[in-house]
């Protein structure tokens, strides 16, 4: 009880290193700037985070299973310019669903080619990534989207609404980690999601669907894409082609940040949810520190940089490699 | 004889919660093969791992000749003349032999530029002494796994070794490949280099060694003499009790066919293979690497598509297009290659257990975790796996261990066909006997069970009837009453004998 050993403390370190990283990281800007933990700040970190953050969660469930998914920002562009069309032509209460069936189609095509024909997931997901750009110009005709009438609407309540004085996309993400972190930890799904990506060859042999199992992810990483689509479109009623640009990199940056390894077969909701609350946070107090917006591009990835090394640090108990 | 090459003086590990070495002491002599044997989990790796520079003792020595030596990491172990060959290879396959050979030290020229045709002459100088049949300039990832154990060892001859450690050399080699290992053994010896050989083989041990150290538990057992023992006391040193390969002579009531196959073929892989297996019978198949055994098995399991022929579940035609469906049927395959197709590593011994029925445990949508507890606990009690608990990364367990949770895996399955390819691949001698008596036992309470394996020991041990495969063919399907070692191996090298119906 009374002293902690080195390797005791180490393998607390090595568990725990993203969060203690964090509170660090927070008792750091606290003292640089009281406004930091005040709860209107906290709110609107949340906030911002609540769009990269229910696309965290999909992402999450494809990188555990062993791959990658860089369309999702193109992807989400494509969803708000979608929705925000259709709002017009055929109502919010048609054009939701419709955008979601789109969105979750060119899901299914990343989910067929790198699940069943077995393609890298890199290669496909960047090439969506550039395919799904130009289907959304060729959908637009290049010009911006708006809604004709934007006071009038009802669809603004799942990005600007609020309940119980939460807004809503914080709601909605919140809901969502909580019964997507089920299904990852709780459901057969879950497991397999698991299985694949920690040993895809035992898993076949265990009688797993691997190909189902990937295909399943990227319907999972192409439904909350659509989510935060709707959760863009409703904040704005209007966009650009280019309005999820960048995101696939902050989306995958959060996940590694939660410590789920790249290499498949681990980590959980819990922790990509502790990521994209880093990243919130990260580049909040930037700003509140009175820095220029795109001094954030450069600070982020140093931090996520150091968080990984300090991570893997934890892991092997050194910083250096001990094969150099 | 003079001074000892290599002397550990009560070495102590301890990682937390476990003492891994337990004052380990013993000597390697100039020109002696000392064989270092224990079941897994006995701490030769870990004192291998200090001996290398990996981990550092907490207690005890090392000394080399009259010196005391610390290895503070693995470059000086090297430069002190320990030299490891692992059984895990760690080459770069898209190099040459000869660069890899002395990757890291490349003899240059001028400017840094490497000094293709020293490094070539160097190269082949050394291969011609191994009596290898490729030279420096062939590409390692086209040698095939014995030929690349081959650039392991040349890359150890290329340093001033004082001792060199071997750990299970011969795992992946064929006869004609162990016996040039074992020249190159006796080579080293007379050199008057210390040799360090770790093995689960018996015979090799008693072939080659001449005095044998002992670990139990992470404790030194002591150490024999070769020629003063035997197979029987190493194995009680090992592990307390006796282990039994006696012929299988167990004759119980056989039920009916379970699985039948008739003339299946599978390409050039194998052809024409006919045989049924009944509910409490052990079926042995036996054969070199390569003789088509794991392919039938693969098939079986709906891993491969087969060309022609049927297979036949309790008298009615199947065809098993998948793994899912192979277990839907009931067939069950515990394969040859625990880590990479057995288990996922980084997942919990019990999730890895129930893995296969992970859909069929349910307690509304989500998996019911009580039921998976208790058909781990049930396992764990009936195969005695040892683990602190169902939380524990099954990459942490032992060999052995590890095996039993496979196994457990396919049992809790009440498969009515067991599979099992190489049930014993490198585990230890406790484990090893553990599973034989279950696979009997398996058997008797009215299991069909298919063991593949490459020991003859254990294929005579458990078998009721064993067939000899050579070359993607049947030759000979042997009751335990016909089988000899002699018969056997001849029937598997091809040579049909004259009685063969």
């Amino acid at each position: 009880m009374a002293t902690l050993t080195k390797q005791q403390i180490g393998s607390v370190l090595a568990k725990q290193g993203i969060l203690i990283a964090f509170v660090v990281f927070i008792i750091a800007f606290t003292i640089a700037n009281p406004r930091f933990l005040s709860p209107d700040n906290i709110l609107s970190v949340v906030r911002s985070s609540a769009i990269l953050g229910v696309m965290a969660l999909g992402v999450t469930f494809v990188v555990i299973s062993g791959n990658l998914d860089l369309s999702v920002g193109s992807m989400m562009s494509f969803s708000t310019i979608v929705v925000l069309d259709l709002h017009d032509k055929i109502g919010p209460a048609m054009a939701i669903p419709v955008m979601f069936a789109m969105t979750i189609a060119l899901g299914a095509l990343i989910g067929f080619l790198v699940g069943y024909l077995k393609l890298n997931s890199l290669i496909v997901t960047l090439g969506m990534l550039s395919a799904i750009h130009g289907l959304t110009l060729t959908y637009s005709g290049g010009q911006n989207m708006d809604i004709a009438d934007k006071e009038g609407t009802w669809f603004s309540v799942f990005g600007q609404g609020t309940a119980m004085g939460i807004p809503v996309p914080i709601l909605i993400f919140v809901a969502l980690a909580a019964l997507l972190g089920l299904v990852l930890s709780k459901t057969a799904f879950g497991r397999k999601v698991y299985a694949v990506g920690g040993n895809g060859t035992a898993a076949t042999f265990s009688g797993i669907r691997r190909a189902r199992t990937v295909f399943l992810c990227y319907i999972m990483s192409a439904t909350c894409v659509a989510t935060a689509g709707l959760i863009q479109a409703s904040r704005s009623l209007g966009s650009q082609n280019t309005v999820g640009q960048g995101l696939e990199l902050e989306v995958l940056a959060a996940v590694i940040l939660g410590g789920a390894s790249l290499l498949g077969g681990s980590g959980t909701i819990f922790k990509t949810v502790i990521g994209v609350l880093i990243l919130g946070f990260i580049q909040n107090g930037l700003l509140l520190m009175g820095l220029q917006f795109y001094v954030q591009f450069i600070v982020t990835w140093v931090i996520i940089i150091l968080a990984v090394w300090l991570d893997i640090a934890a892991k092997r108990g050194k910083l250096w490699s001990p094969i150099a | 004889m003079s001074d000892p090459v290599l002397r550990l003086e009560g070495i102590v590990k301890t990682f937390p919660g476990v003492r891994a070495l337990d004052g380990v002491s013993f000597s390697v002599m100039p020109g002696e093969v000392h064989a270092l044997m224990g079941e897994n989990g006995a701490g030769k790796s870990t004192l291998m791992k200090v001996l290398g520079g990996i981990h550092q003792p907490n207690e005890g020595h090392i000394f080399m000749g009259d010196e005391k030596a610390v290895m503070a990491g693995p470059l000086e172990a090297k430069a002190k003349g320990i030299v490891f060959i692992h059984q895990e290879l760690s080459l770069a396959e898209e190099l040459s032999v000869a660069e890899n050979i002395y990757l890291g030290e490349l003899p240059r020229k001028s400017f840094g530029r490497v000094d293709w045709s020293t490094l070539e002459e160097n190269t082949n100088t050394i291969l011609k002494k191994l009596n290898v049949g490729f030279d420096a300039t062939t590409r390692v990832g086209d040698l095939s796994i014995a030929n690349q154990q081959m650039v392991e060892i040349a890359r150890a001859l290329t340093v001033d070794a004082k001792a060199v450690i071997f750990d299970e050399p011969t795992a992946s080699l064929t006869d004609a490949e162990k016996s040039v290992l074992f020249d190159v053994i006796a080579d080293l010896k007379a050199d008057g280099v210390g040799i360090i050989y770790i093995s689960h083989r018996m015979e090799e041990i008693f072939k080659i060694t001449d005095r044998i150290s002992v670990l139990r538990d992470g404790q030194y057992q002591g150490t024999v003499n070769t020629r003063d023992s035997n197979e029987e006391s190493v194995t009680q040193m090992m592990i307390g009790r006796k282990l039994d390969l006696s012929r299988n002579a167990s004759h119980h009531e056989l039920g009916d066919v379970a699985l039948e196959v008739r003339g299946l073929s599978c390409g050039k892989l194998y052809s024409d293979i006919s045989f049924e297996v009944r509910r409490g019978e052990v079926v042995g198949f036996y054969g070199l690497v390569g003789a088509g055994r794991t392919e039938i098995a693969e098939t079986l399991f709906g891993l491969r598509d087969p060309s022609g022929g049927q297979i036949l579940l309790n008298g009615e035609e199947v065809r098993i297009s998948s793994p899912a469906d192979a277990i839907a049927r009931g067939i069950s395959l515990v394969p040859e290659d625990r880590k990479g197709q057995g288990l996922v590593l980084g997942m919990n011994c019990r999730d890895n257990m129930t893995l296969p029925q992970v859909d069929d445990l349910k307690a509304g949508p989500f998996v019911a975790e009580g039921a998976e507890i208790a058909i781990f606990d049930q396992y764990r009690d009936r195969l005695d796996i040892r683990t602190p608990g169902w939380k524990q990364q099954v990459g942490n367990l032992s060999g052995g261990n590890q095996q039993k949770i496979v196994i457990g895996k396919w049992l809790s399955m009440h498969p009515n066909v067991l599979i099992v390819d190489e049930p014993t691949r490198g585990i230890d001698v406790g484990s090893k006997s553990e599973i034989h008596k279950l696979l009997r036992e398996l058997a008797a309470q009215g299991y069909a069970v298919m063991v593949i394996s490459s020991e003859m020991p254990e294929v005579l041990h458990v078998s009721d009837r064993t067939v000899a495969m050579y070359s993607g063919q049947i030759m000979r399907t042997f009751t335990s009453d016909e089988v000899t070692e002699d018969n056997l191996i001849q029937a598997i090298s091809g040579i049909k004998s004259g009685q063969a119906a």
